[in-house]
Protein backbone atom coordinates (compact mmCIF):
# COMPACT_ATOMS: atom_id res chain seq x y z
CA UNK A 1 0.00 0.00 0.00
CA UNK A 2 3.06 2.74 1.03
CA UNK A 3 4.54 1.58 -2.39
CA UNK A 4 1.51 2.33 -4.29
CA UNK A 5 1.33 5.64 -3.06
CA UNK A 6 5.03 6.45 -3.17
CA UNK A 7 4.11 5.97 -6.78
CA UNK A 8 0.48 7.29 -7.32
CA UNK A 9 1.85 10.88 -5.31
CA UNK A 10 4.31 11.94 -7.89
CA UNK A 11 1.27 11.65 -10.68
CA UNK A 12 -0.80 13.49 -8.71
CA UNK A 13 1.47 15.86 -7.79
CA UNK A 14 2.29 15.94 -11.90
CA UNK A 15 -1.52 16.01 -12.41
CA UNK A 16 -2.27 19.06 -9.51
CA UNK A 17 0.56 21.03 -11.54
CA UNK A 18 -0.89 20.83 -14.88
CA UNK A 19 -4.24 21.37 -14.13
CA UNK A 20 -3.35 24.85 -12.15
CA UNK A 21 -1.09 25.85 -15.09
CA UNK A 22 -4.26 25.25 -17.04
CA UNK A 23 -6.57 27.25 -15.35
CA UNK A 24 -4.27 29.79 -15.03
CA UNK A 25 -3.66 30.43 -18.59
CA UNK A 26 -7.23 30.45 -18.45
CA UNK A 27 -7.69 33.22 -15.98
CA UNK A 28 -5.09 34.99 -17.78
CA UNK A 29 -7.00 35.00 -21.33
CA UNK A 30 -9.87 35.76 -19.62
CA UNK A 31 -8.77 39.38 -18.00
CA UNK A 32 -6.73 40.38 -20.77
CA UNK A 33 -10.16 39.87 -23.41
CA UNK A 34 -11.81 41.29 -20.99
CA UNK A 35 -9.73 44.43 -20.56
CA UNK A 36 -9.06 44.65 -24.27
CA UNK A 37 -13.02 44.89 -24.39
CA UNK A 38 -13.37 47.40 -22.16
CA UNK A 39 -10.89 49.86 -23.92
CA UNK A 40 -13.91 50.44 -27.26
CA UNK A 41 -16.49 50.96 -24.08
CA UNK A 42 -17.59 53.96 -23.97
CA UNK A 43 -16.89 56.62 -22.96
CA UNK A 44 -13.47 56.70 -24.40
CA UNK A 45 -11.09 57.11 -21.73
CA UNK A 46 -9.02 58.95 -23.89
CA UNK A 47 -6.86 61.06 -20.66
CA UNK A 48 -5.93 58.19 -18.97
CA UNK A 49 -4.81 56.33 -22.42
CA UNK A 50 -2.80 59.38 -23.05
CA UNK A 51 -1.77 59.44 -19.65
CA UNK A 52 -0.13 56.04 -19.69
CA UNK A 53 1.09 56.31 -22.93
CA UNK A 54 3.20 59.35 -21.83
CA UNK A 55 4.66 57.01 -19.05
CA UNK A 56 4.88 53.47 -20.92
CA UNK A 57 6.27 55.25 -24.12
CA UNK A 58 7.83 58.48 -23.59
CA UNK A 59 9.65 58.18 -20.46
CA UNK A 60 11.28 54.88 -21.88
CA UNK A 61 12.12 56.74 -24.54
CA UNK A 62 15.95 57.37 -22.98
CA UNK A 63 16.51 54.16 -21.90
CA UNK A 64 15.38 52.45 -25.16
CA UNK A 65 17.83 55.05 -27.41
CA UNK A 66 20.47 53.79 -25.09
CA UNK A 67 20.17 50.08 -25.08
CA UNK A 68 19.30 50.29 -29.06
CA UNK A 69 22.73 52.36 -29.82
CA UNK A 70 24.56 49.84 -27.75
CA UNK A 71 23.09 46.64 -29.49
CA UNK A 72 23.59 48.40 -32.54
CA UNK A 73 27.24 49.28 -31.84
CA UNK A 74 28.11 45.83 -30.63
CA UNK A 75 26.14 43.77 -33.40
CA UNK A 76 28.31 46.08 -35.27
CA UNK A 77 31.62 44.57 -33.69
CA UNK A 78 30.52 41.31 -33.62
CA UNK A 79 29.43 41.24 -36.83
CA UNK A 80 32.28 42.66 -38.94
CA UNK A 81 35.00 40.04 -36.43
CA UNK A 82 33.03 37.51 -38.32
CA UNK A 83 32.31 38.67 -41.38
CA UNK A 84 36.31 39.94 -41.94
CA UNK A 85 36.96 35.69 -42.17
CA UNK A 86 34.72 35.60 -44.95
CA UNK A 87 35.70 38.69 -46.85
CA UNK A 88 32.00 39.54 -46.42
CA UNK A 89 32.13 42.77 -44.48
CA UNK A 90 30.27 44.25 -47.12
CA UNK A 91 27.26 42.70 -45.67
CA UNK A 92 27.69 44.22 -42.06
CA UNK A 93 24.72 46.51 -42.81
CA UNK A 94 22.20 43.82 -44.02
CA UNK A 95 23.24 41.35 -40.61
CA UNK A 96 22.64 44.72 -38.27
CA UNK A 97 19.39 45.66 -39.45
CA UNK A 98 17.93 42.17 -40.01
CA UNK A 99 18.60 41.28 -36.71
CA UNK A 100 17.43 44.18 -35.07
CA UNK A 101 14.40 44.43 -37.14
CA UNK A 102 13.48 40.75 -36.50
CA UNK A 103 14.47 40.05 -34.02
CA UNK A 104 16.85 42.13 -31.22
CA UNK A 105 14.47 45.19 -31.23
CA UNK A 106 11.09 43.78 -30.20
CA UNK A 107 12.35 41.39 -27.95
CA UNK A 108 14.86 43.87 -25.82
CA UNK A 109 12.33 46.80 -26.23
CA UNK A 110 9.83 44.79 -24.63
CA UNK A 111 12.33 43.12 -22.14
CA UNK A 112 13.33 46.77 -21.29
CA UNK A 113 9.78 48.31 -20.92
CA UNK A 114 9.07 44.89 -18.87
CA UNK A 115 11.79 46.44 -16.38
CA UNK A 116 10.75 50.00 -16.41
CA UNK A 117 6.80 50.05 -16.56
CA UNK A 118 5.82 46.20 -16.28
CA UNK A 119 7.54 45.94 -12.56
CA UNK A 120 5.86 49.58 -11.86
CA UNK A 121 2.06 48.65 -13.03
CA UNK A 122 2.28 45.40 -11.43
CA UNK A 123 3.47 47.52 -8.09
CA UNK A 124 0.85 49.76 -8.54
CA UNK A 125 -2.08 47.87 -8.94
CA UNK A 126 -0.78 45.17 -6.08
CA UNK A 127 -0.69 48.55 -3.89
CA UNK A 128 -4.44 49.62 -4.75
CA UNK A 129 -5.47 46.10 -3.93
CA UNK A 130 -3.98 45.36 -0.58
CA UNK A 131 -5.31 48.92 0.33
CA UNK A 132 -8.53 48.43 -0.79
CA UNK A 133 -8.84 50.86 -3.44
CA UNK A 134 -10.27 48.20 -6.04
CA UNK A 135 -12.05 46.71 -3.89
CA UNK A 136 -13.33 50.84 -3.23
CA UNK A 137 -14.03 50.93 -7.07
CA UNK A 138 -16.13 47.78 -6.96
CA UNK A 139 -17.92 49.62 -4.56
CA UNK A 140 -18.61 52.37 -6.57
CA UNK A 141 -20.09 50.40 -9.84
CA UNK A 142 -16.69 51.34 -11.30
CA UNK A 143 -14.93 48.53 -13.38
CA UNK A 144 -11.57 47.74 -11.71
CA UNK A 145 -10.06 46.50 -15.37
CA UNK A 146 -11.68 49.22 -17.02
CA UNK A 147 -10.02 52.18 -14.99
CA UNK A 148 -6.97 50.35 -14.23
CA UNK A 149 -5.98 47.91 -16.85
CA UNK A 150 -7.49 49.04 -20.60
CA UNK A 151 -5.86 52.57 -20.39
CA UNK A 152 -2.64 50.75 -19.75
CA UNK A 153 -3.48 47.65 -22.62
CA UNK A 154 -4.37 50.53 -25.14
CA UNK A 155 -1.26 52.48 -24.41
CA UNK A 156 1.30 49.68 -24.61
CA UNK A 157 -0.17 48.84 -27.81
CA UNK A 158 0.27 52.06 -29.02
CA UNK A 159 3.42 52.51 -27.74
CA UNK A 160 5.54 49.34 -28.38
CA UNK A 161 5.37 49.42 -32.15
CA UNK A 162 6.97 53.00 -31.76
CA UNK A 163 9.50 52.01 -29.16
CA UNK A 164 10.59 48.94 -31.56
CA UNK A 165 10.98 51.21 -34.43
CA UNK A 166 13.36 53.53 -32.41
CA UNK A 167 15.28 50.63 -31.36
CA UNK A 168 15.86 49.82 -34.57
CA UNK A 169 16.68 53.05 -36.19
CA UNK A 170 18.98 53.63 -33.44
CA UNK A 171 20.54 50.72 -33.13
CA UNK A 172 21.22 50.28 -36.89
CA UNK A 173 23.29 53.97 -36.33
CA UNK A 174 25.36 52.56 -33.77
CA UNK A 175 26.01 49.52 -35.63
CA UNK A 176 26.96 52.61 -38.56
CA UNK A 177 29.17 54.16 -35.44
CA UNK A 178 31.14 50.75 -35.36
CA UNK A 179 31.12 49.02 -37.84
CA UNK A 180 31.70 52.58 -40.44
CA UNK A 181 33.07 54.55 -38.59
CA UNK A 182 35.14 52.89 -36.17
CA UNK A 183 36.07 50.05 -38.65
CA UNK A 184 36.01 51.43 -41.32
CA UNK A 185 33.51 50.37 -43.84
CA UNK A 186 32.17 52.51 -46.26
CA UNK A 187 28.63 54.29 -45.22
CA UNK A 188 27.62 54.06 -48.25
CA UNK A 189 27.94 50.12 -48.40
CA UNK A 190 26.35 49.48 -44.91
CA UNK A 191 22.88 51.47 -46.06
CA UNK A 192 22.86 50.24 -49.59
CA UNK A 193 22.97 46.11 -48.09
CA UNK A 194 20.30 47.38 -45.22
CA UNK A 195 17.81 49.01 -48.43
CA UNK A 196 18.81 45.70 -50.74
CA UNK A 197 18.01 43.15 -47.89
CA UNK A 198 15.33 44.72 -45.67
CA UNK A 199 12.00 43.84 -46.89
CA UNK A 200 8.45 44.89 -46.03
CA UNK A 201 7.78 41.84 -44.39
CA UNK A 202 11.14 42.07 -42.16
CA UNK A 203 9.24 44.91 -40.61
CA UNK A 204 5.59 43.83 -40.29
CA UNK A 205 6.94 40.75 -38.42
CA UNK A 206 8.92 43.24 -35.93
CA UNK A 207 5.81 45.21 -35.73
CA UNK A 208 3.69 41.96 -34.61
CA UNK A 209 5.87 40.77 -32.02
CA UNK A 210 5.75 44.20 -30.36
CA UNK A 211 2.22 44.07 -30.88
CA UNK A 212 2.00 40.99 -28.95
CA UNK A 213 4.57 41.40 -26.56
CA UNK A 214 2.49 44.50 -25.11
CA UNK A 215 -0.06 42.25 -24.25
CA UNK A 216 2.23 40.01 -22.80
CA UNK A 217 3.73 42.80 -20.26
CA UNK A 218 0.66 44.61 -19.58
CA UNK A 219 -1.53 41.55 -19.20
CA UNK A 220 1.15 39.50 -16.77
CA UNK A 221 1.96 42.39 -15.07
CA UNK A 222 -1.21 43.88 -14.16
CA UNK A 223 -2.55 39.98 -13.36
CA UNK A 224 -0.20 39.66 -10.68
CA UNK A 225 -0.78 42.83 -9.16
CA UNK A 226 -4.42 42.53 -9.56
CA UNK A 227 -4.89 39.03 -7.86
CA UNK A 228 -1.90 39.87 -5.51
CA UNK A 229 -4.10 39.10 -2.09
CA UNK A 230 -4.32 35.33 -3.08
CA UNK A 231 -0.86 34.90 -2.97
CA UNK A 232 -0.47 31.85 -0.31
CA UNK A 233 3.05 32.78 0.12
CA UNK A 234 2.99 36.53 1.25
CA UNK A 235 0.57 39.21 2.34
CA UNK A 236 0.85 43.00 2.49
CA UNK A 237 4.00 44.34 1.26
CA UNK A 238 6.08 40.89 1.15
CA UNK A 239 2.61 39.89 -1.32
CA UNK A 240 3.34 43.24 -3.55
CA UNK A 241 7.27 42.42 -3.82
CA UNK A 242 6.44 38.95 -4.64
CA UNK A 243 4.14 39.74 -7.54
CA UNK A 244 6.53 42.53 -9.14
CA UNK A 245 9.22 39.73 -9.18
CA UNK A 246 6.77 37.54 -10.69
CA UNK A 247 5.41 40.09 -13.24
CA UNK A 248 8.98 41.14 -14.13
CA UNK A 249 10.23 36.98 -14.22
CA UNK A 250 6.91 35.87 -16.23
CA UNK A 251 6.97 38.49 -18.22
CA UNK A 252 10.66 38.12 -19.82
CA UNK A 253 10.14 34.53 -20.18
CA UNK A 254 7.22 34.71 -22.10
CA UNK A 255 8.33 36.86 -24.50
CA UNK A 256 11.06 34.74 -25.53
CA UNK A 257 8.58 31.91 -25.53
CA UNK A 258 6.33 33.92 -27.67
CA UNK A 259 9.47 35.14 -29.66
CA UNK A 260 10.35 31.93 -30.70
CA UNK A 261 6.60 30.77 -31.31
CA UNK A 262 6.50 33.71 -33.95
CA UNK A 263 9.44 33.58 -35.48
CA UNK A 264 8.24 30.19 -36.62
CA UNK A 265 5.53 31.03 -37.87
CA UNK A 266 6.84 33.94 -39.83
CA UNK A 267 9.63 32.49 -41.29
CA UNK B 1 -45.66 42.78 9.57
CA UNK B 2 -42.68 44.91 8.19
CA UNK B 3 -40.26 42.96 5.41
CA UNK B 4 -36.14 43.66 6.30
CA UNK B 5 -34.40 45.19 2.88
CA UNK B 6 -32.16 43.28 3.84
CA UNK B 7 -32.00 40.03 5.62
CA UNK B 8 -29.44 37.38 6.21
CA UNK B 9 -30.45 33.85 6.48
CA UNK B 10 -28.26 31.26 8.01
CA UNK B 11 -25.33 32.86 6.17
CA UNK B 12 -21.53 30.92 6.76
CA UNK B 13 -18.41 32.29 5.59
CA UNK B 14 -14.77 30.93 6.03
CA UNK B 15 -11.39 31.81 5.20
CA UNK B 16 -9.17 28.52 5.60
CA UNK B 17 -9.83 27.32 9.18
CA UNK B 18 -11.40 30.77 10.29
CA UNK B 19 -15.64 30.24 10.49
CA UNK B 20 -16.17 33.77 10.40
CA UNK B 21 -19.87 33.82 9.66
CA UNK B 22 -21.05 30.54 11.19
CA UNK B 23 -25.32 30.73 10.62
CA UNK B 24 -25.56 34.28 10.51
CA UNK B 25 -29.23 35.96 10.66
CA UNK B 26 -29.78 39.33 10.35
CA UNK B 27 -32.38 41.60 9.31
CA UNK B 28 -32.03 45.67 8.06
CA UNK B 29 -34.79 47.17 7.68
CA UNK B 30 -35.50 50.33 5.31
CA UNK B 31 -35.17 54.06 6.36
CA UNK B 32 -33.36 53.10 9.85
CA UNK B 33 -29.84 53.20 10.91
CA UNK B 34 -28.65 49.22 12.02
CA UNK B 35 -25.40 49.06 14.65
CA UNK B 36 -23.58 46.07 14.21
CA UNK B 37 -21.25 45.93 17.65
CA UNK B 38 -18.75 42.84 18.27
CA UNK B 39 -15.38 41.93 19.29
CA UNK B 40 -12.54 42.91 16.88
CA UNK B 41 -11.61 40.58 14.33
CA UNK B 42 -14.97 38.96 14.93
CA UNK B 43 -16.70 39.33 11.54
CA UNK B 44 -18.51 42.45 10.83
CA UNK B 45 -16.67 44.10 8.14
CA UNK B 46 -16.72 40.48 6.09
CA UNK B 47 -20.68 40.98 6.94
CA UNK B 48 -20.32 44.43 5.24
CA UNK B 49 -18.88 43.04 2.31
CA UNK B 50 -21.98 40.23 2.10
CA UNK B 51 -24.20 43.26 1.59
CA UNK B 52 -22.80 44.87 -1.58
CA UNK B 53 -21.22 41.89 -2.89
CA UNK B 54 -17.73 42.13 -2.15
CA UNK B 55 -17.46 38.63 -1.03
CA UNK B 56 -19.78 35.87 -1.40
CA UNK B 57 -20.96 33.67 1.09
CA UNK B 58 -20.36 30.19 0.94
CA UNK B 59 -23.64 28.78 2.00
CA UNK B 60 -26.84 30.56 3.08
CA UNK B 61 -28.79 33.28 1.78
CA UNK B 62 -29.35 37.11 1.38
CA UNK B 63 -32.13 38.76 0.69
CA UNK B 64 -32.69 42.03 -0.66
CA UNK B 65 -35.93 43.30 -0.81
CA UNK B 66 -37.56 39.85 0.38
CA UNK B 67 -35.39 38.25 -3.60
CA UNK B 68 -32.31 35.99 -2.96
CA UNK B 69 -29.38 38.11 -4.29
CA UNK B 70 -27.96 35.08 -5.67
CA UNK B 71 -30.62 34.55 -7.80
CA UNK B 72 -30.81 38.24 -9.58
CA UNK B 73 -29.73 39.03 -12.87
CA UNK B 74 -26.34 41.29 -13.79
CA UNK B 75 -27.80 44.14 -14.29
CA UNK B 76 -30.40 43.55 -11.23
CA UNK B 77 -26.87 42.85 -8.96
CA UNK B 78 -25.86 46.36 -10.90
CA UNK B 79 -28.76 48.03 -10.20
CA UNK B 80 -28.01 46.95 -6.25
CA UNK B 81 -24.96 47.95 -6.26
CA UNK B 82 -25.83 51.33 -7.58
CA UNK B 83 -28.28 52.14 -4.71
CA UNK B 84 -25.51 51.17 -1.90
CA UNK B 85 -22.15 52.93 -0.57
CA UNK B 86 -19.46 52.14 1.46
CA UNK B 87 -17.07 53.81 3.34
CA UNK B 88 -13.98 51.40 4.07
CA UNK B 89 -12.59 51.24 7.31
CA UNK B 90 -9.26 52.08 6.26
CA UNK B 91 -10.69 54.86 3.96
CA UNK B 92 -9.47 53.02 0.61
CA UNK B 93 -8.71 56.59 -0.98
CA UNK B 94 -6.90 56.60 -4.02
CA UNK B 95 -3.56 57.35 -3.25
CA UNK B 96 -2.71 59.12 -7.05
CA UNK B 97 -5.56 61.32 -6.96
CA UNK B 98 -6.38 64.64 -4.95
CA UNK B 99 -9.19 64.64 -2.55
CA UNK B 100 -11.05 66.90 -4.94
CA UNK B 101 -10.48 63.98 -7.59
CA UNK B 102 -11.19 60.98 -5.00
CA UNK B 103 -14.71 63.06 -4.26
CA UNK B 104 -15.51 63.44 -7.71
CA UNK B 105 -14.76 60.03 -8.97
CA UNK B 106 -17.73 57.75 -8.67
CA UNK B 107 -19.81 60.76 -9.90
CA UNK B 108 -17.22 61.59 -12.83
CA UNK B 109 -17.24 57.49 -13.87
CA UNK B 110 -21.12 56.44 -12.86
CA UNK B 111 -23.06 59.54 -14.12
CA UNK B 112 -23.41 61.81 -17.20
CA UNK B 113 -23.62 64.82 -15.05
CA UNK B 114 -21.71 67.75 -16.26
CA UNK B 115 -18.69 69.11 -14.88
CA UNK B 116 -20.69 71.96 -13.14
CA UNK B 117 -22.81 69.92 -10.96
CA UNK B 118 -20.36 67.36 -9.88
CA UNK B 119 -18.56 70.57 -8.76
CA UNK B 120 -21.31 71.79 -7.01
CA UNK B 121 -21.96 68.46 -5.44
CA UNK B 122 -18.60 67.83 -4.43
CA UNK B 123 -18.22 71.23 -2.94
CA UNK B 124 -21.74 70.42 -0.65
CA UNK B 125 -20.58 67.51 0.60
CA UNK B 126 -16.95 69.31 1.57
CA UNK B 127 -18.48 72.45 2.95
CA UNK B 128 -20.64 69.84 5.07
CA UNK B 129 -17.96 67.82 6.71
CA UNK B 130 -15.39 70.77 7.24
CA UNK B 131 -13.13 70.18 4.16
CA UNK B 132 -11.66 73.39 3.44
CA UNK B 133 -8.36 74.46 1.60
CA UNK B 134 -7.47 70.69 0.75
CA UNK B 135 -8.48 70.38 -2.81
CA UNK B 136 -5.09 69.53 -4.85
CA UNK B 137 -3.59 67.67 -1.60
CA UNK B 138 -3.14 64.18 -2.01
CA UNK B 139 -4.82 61.56 1.10
CA UNK B 140 -0.88 60.78 2.45
CA UNK B 141 -0.51 64.60 2.78
CA UNK B 142 -3.98 64.49 5.42
CA UNK B 143 -4.23 63.39 8.90
CA UNK B 144 -6.11 59.59 9.65
CA UNK B 145 -9.14 62.09 10.86
CA UNK B 146 -9.08 64.35 8.03
CA UNK B 147 -9.07 60.90 5.97
CA UNK B 148 -12.27 59.34 7.37
CA UNK B 149 -14.29 62.67 6.52
CA UNK B 150 -13.05 63.00 2.89
CA UNK B 151 -14.06 59.05 2.39
CA UNK B 152 -17.28 60.03 4.40
CA UNK B 153 -17.41 62.38 1.87
CA UNK B 154 -17.11 60.02 -1.44
CA UNK B 155 -19.36 57.73 0.45
CA UNK B 156 -22.23 60.23 0.97
CA UNK B 157 -21.60 62.00 -2.80
CA UNK B 158 -23.73 59.90 -4.90
CA UNK B 159 -26.67 60.33 -2.66
CA UNK B 160 -27.08 56.27 -1.98
CA UNK B 161 -30.11 55.09 -0.52
CA UNK B 162 -27.96 52.04 1.46
CA UNK B 163 -24.72 53.45 3.15
CA UNK B 164 -22.25 51.24 4.73
CA UNK B 165 -20.08 52.42 7.26
CA UNK B 166 -17.39 50.32 8.55
CA UNK B 167 -15.99 52.35 11.88
CA UNK B 168 -16.51 55.99 10.27
CA UNK B 169 -15.48 57.73 13.34
CA UNK B 170 -12.37 55.40 14.36
CA UNK B 171 -9.22 57.71 15.38
CA UNK B 172 -11.16 60.54 15.33
CA UNK B 173 -11.00 63.10 18.48
CA UNK B 174 -14.59 63.14 20.34
CA UNK B 175 -15.76 66.62 18.99
CA UNK B 176 -15.16 65.02 15.43
CA UNK B 177 -16.69 61.86 16.31
CA UNK B 178 -20.00 63.65 17.56
CA UNK B 179 -19.53 65.84 14.49
CA UNK B 180 -20.08 62.51 12.21
CA UNK B 181 -22.36 60.88 14.01
CA UNK B 182 -24.67 63.75 14.05
CA UNK B 183 -23.68 64.09 10.46
CA UNK B 184 -25.28 60.57 9.82
CA UNK B 185 -28.19 61.05 11.44
CA UNK B 186 -28.76 64.46 9.76
CA UNK B 187 -28.24 62.90 6.63
CA UNK B 188 -30.77 59.88 7.19
CA UNK B 189 -33.45 62.24 8.91
CA UNK B 190 -33.48 64.59 5.63
CA UNK B 191 -33.01 61.71 2.74
CA UNK B 192 -34.10 58.60 4.91
CA UNK B 193 -31.49 56.37 3.79
CA UNK B 194 -30.85 52.70 5.20
CA UNK B 195 -27.88 52.98 7.57
CA UNK B 196 -25.52 49.96 8.66
CA UNK B 197 -22.99 51.14 10.91
CA UNK B 198 -19.64 48.88 12.19
CA UNK B 199 -18.61 50.43 15.95
CA UNK B 200 -17.37 50.63 18.66
CA UNK B 201 -18.37 53.73 20.12
CA UNK B 202 -20.85 52.91 22.61
CA UNK B 203 -22.84 54.30 23.77
CA UNK B 204 -22.75 57.42 21.38
CA UNK B 205 -23.78 54.95 18.46
CA UNK B 206 -26.71 54.08 19.98
CA UNK B 207 -27.96 57.57 19.84
CA UNK B 208 -28.22 57.30 16.16
CA UNK B 209 -29.42 54.04 15.96
CA UNK B 210 -32.86 52.57 15.93
CA UNK B 211 -31.82 48.87 15.91
CA UNK B 212 -28.34 47.43 17.15
CA UNK B 213 -27.43 44.15 16.27
CA UNK B 214 -23.98 42.60 18.01
CA UNK B 215 -22.08 39.63 16.10
CA UNK B 216 -20.55 37.29 18.34
CA UNK B 217 -18.08 34.18 16.98
CA UNK B 218 -19.97 34.66 13.97
CA UNK B 219 -23.60 34.71 15.00
CA UNK B 220 -25.89 37.38 16.11
CA UNK B 221 -26.20 37.06 19.69
CA UNK B 222 -28.52 39.98 19.75
CA UNK B 223 -30.71 42.11 17.60
CA UNK B 224 -33.33 45.23 18.69
CA UNK B 225 -33.34 48.47 19.68
CA UNK B 226 -30.41 50.04 22.23
CA UNK B 227 -33.72 50.56 24.92
CA UNK B 228 -33.94 46.46 24.60
CA UNK B 229 -29.98 45.97 24.21
CA UNK B 230 -29.63 47.74 27.79
CA UNK B 231 -31.89 45.42 29.40
CA UNK B 232 -30.27 42.29 27.65
CA UNK B 233 -29.96 39.58 30.09
CA UNK B 234 -27.69 37.20 27.92
CA UNK B 235 -24.48 37.24 29.99
CA UNK B 236 -22.22 37.33 26.76
CA UNK B 237 -23.85 40.68 25.65
CA UNK B 238 -23.86 42.17 29.04
CA UNK B 239 -20.49 41.30 29.20
CA UNK B 240 -19.30 43.29 26.00
CA UNK B 241 -21.08 46.12 26.91
CA UNK B 242 -20.24 46.43 30.41
CA UNK B 243 -16.39 45.75 29.31
CA UNK B 244 -16.85 48.40 26.81
CA UNK B 245 -17.93 50.55 29.25
CA UNK B 246 -14.76 50.44 31.69
CA UNK B 247 -12.59 50.71 28.86
CA UNK B 248 -14.11 53.77 28.23
CA UNK B 249 -14.45 54.81 31.59
CA UNK B 250 -18.18 55.28 31.98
Amino acid sequence: MLRLSILISPITALGRGATFIVQEMGRIAMFFLRSFALIFSRPFQINKTTQQIYFIGAKSVFVICLTGAFTGMVLGLQGYYTLVKFGSTGFLGAAVALSLIRELGPVLTAIMVTGRAGSAMAAEVGIMRISEEIDALETMDINPLRFLVSPKLAAALISMPLLTALFDVVGILGGYLTGSLLLGISPGVYFMRIETSVIMDDVTGGFIKSVVFAVVIVTICCFQGYFTHTRAEGFGAKGVSLSTTSAVVISCVLILITDYVLTSFLL
Amino acid sequence: MREPLIQFKNVFKRFGDNHVLNGTDLSIYKGEITTIIGKSGGGKSVLLKHIIGLLEQDSGTILFEGRPVSDMKKAERKALKRKCSYMFQGTALFDSLTIYENIALPLKETTSLSDSEINRRVRDKMDQLDLHGIDDKYPSQLSGGMKKRVALARALVTDPEIILFDEPTTGLDPIRKKAVHEMISDYQQKFGFTGVVVSHDIPDIFHISQRVAMLNDGRILFEGNPVQLAQASDPDVKEFIQGLYINDGN
